[in-house]
């Protein structure tokens, strides 16, 4: 399998062109032959990730890595960062004004759905500055 | 089960006719949260919701659901109906309340797991 990688930019509360990035990522995936197990545990990471930045910050980049071994996804962005990330990744706790949690967004599952597909996650955040989460998604071997 | 056969045996409306109505559905999932539909879905699900908004045909593409069924007599805003036919989504509307509509699908067989 060939390697790739590349990068796609985020416009924050741009909700029309939102999950755009993740669905190009899933397109690239399929293109590659990756198996179908994988791209749904990608799809489900980057889509999060992706939100939260729509979400949460000004702007931000998902820049993705495909190696023949793993899947690596970072999205770096420039929002108002997380004060306690601990807090932040327990399941219902969300931060999300009304009018996000209107649209069906805010539910405090987003940093936990990420984590239950990846199998390594990192996040850094700066409050006032942003938040960068990177995961990595293996391949095994003959994939 | 096939996509038209529910639509057929719940009279529901079809929003965009030019999607592909002959796919399998191989269950479903109530929710109006995304992270809950993203995390807990899986592919081929029917997804009934009240969202309109066109974020939900994000969240309908990425995880392969087989279509949207909107509740309460909703209808898609007009650039989530546009996108639905760009992606070729199908999504479909009711009268019923959400639980209604979920009653009647279990009783045709659908099931979430």
């Amino acid at each position: 399998m060939n390697s790739s990688e590349g990068v796609f930019f985020l416009t924050g509360k741009d909700f029309k062109n939102a999950g755009a990035a993740s669905s190009n990522l899933k397109g690239i995936l399929e293109g590659m032959g990756i198996p179908d197990a994988t791209i749904r545990r990608v799809a489900i990471a980057a889509f999060e990730a992706e939100m939260n930045t729509i979400i949460y910050a000004v702007a931000g980049m998902m820049n993705y890595f495909i190696t023949p071994e793993m899947i690596k996804i970072r999205i770096q962005d420039m929002g108002s960062g997380i004060p306690d990330i601990d807090q932040a990744m327990k399941e219902g706790y969300s931060t999300a004004p009304d009018y996000i949690r209107e649209m069906g967004f805010g539910s405090g599952m987003g940093l936990p759905n990420i984590k239950r597909n990846a199998d390594t996650l990192t996040i850094n955040s700066i409050v006032g500055e942003g938040t960068t989460v990177e995961f990595i998604i293996n391949l095994t071997p003959g994939d | 089960m096939k996509l038209q056969e529910i639509i057929d045996s719940l009279s529901l409306k079809v929003e965009n006719p030019s999607a592909d109505l002959n796919r399998e559905v191989k269950g479903a999932y109530v929710s109006d949260m995304l992270s809950d539909v993203m995390g807990n879905a899986k592919d081929g699900f029917l997804w009934i919701t009240i969202q309109v908004h066109i974020n939900t045909i994000a969240v309908a593409s990425l995880k392969n659901l087989s279509g949207i069924i909107l509740v309460n007599s909703r209808v898609p805003a007009e650039d989530t109906l546009k996108k639905a036919i760009e992606e070729n989504i199908p999504i479909m509307t009711t009268p019923l309340p959400a639980f209604d509509l979920v009653g009647m699908l279990y009783s045709l067989g659908l099931r979430c797991r």
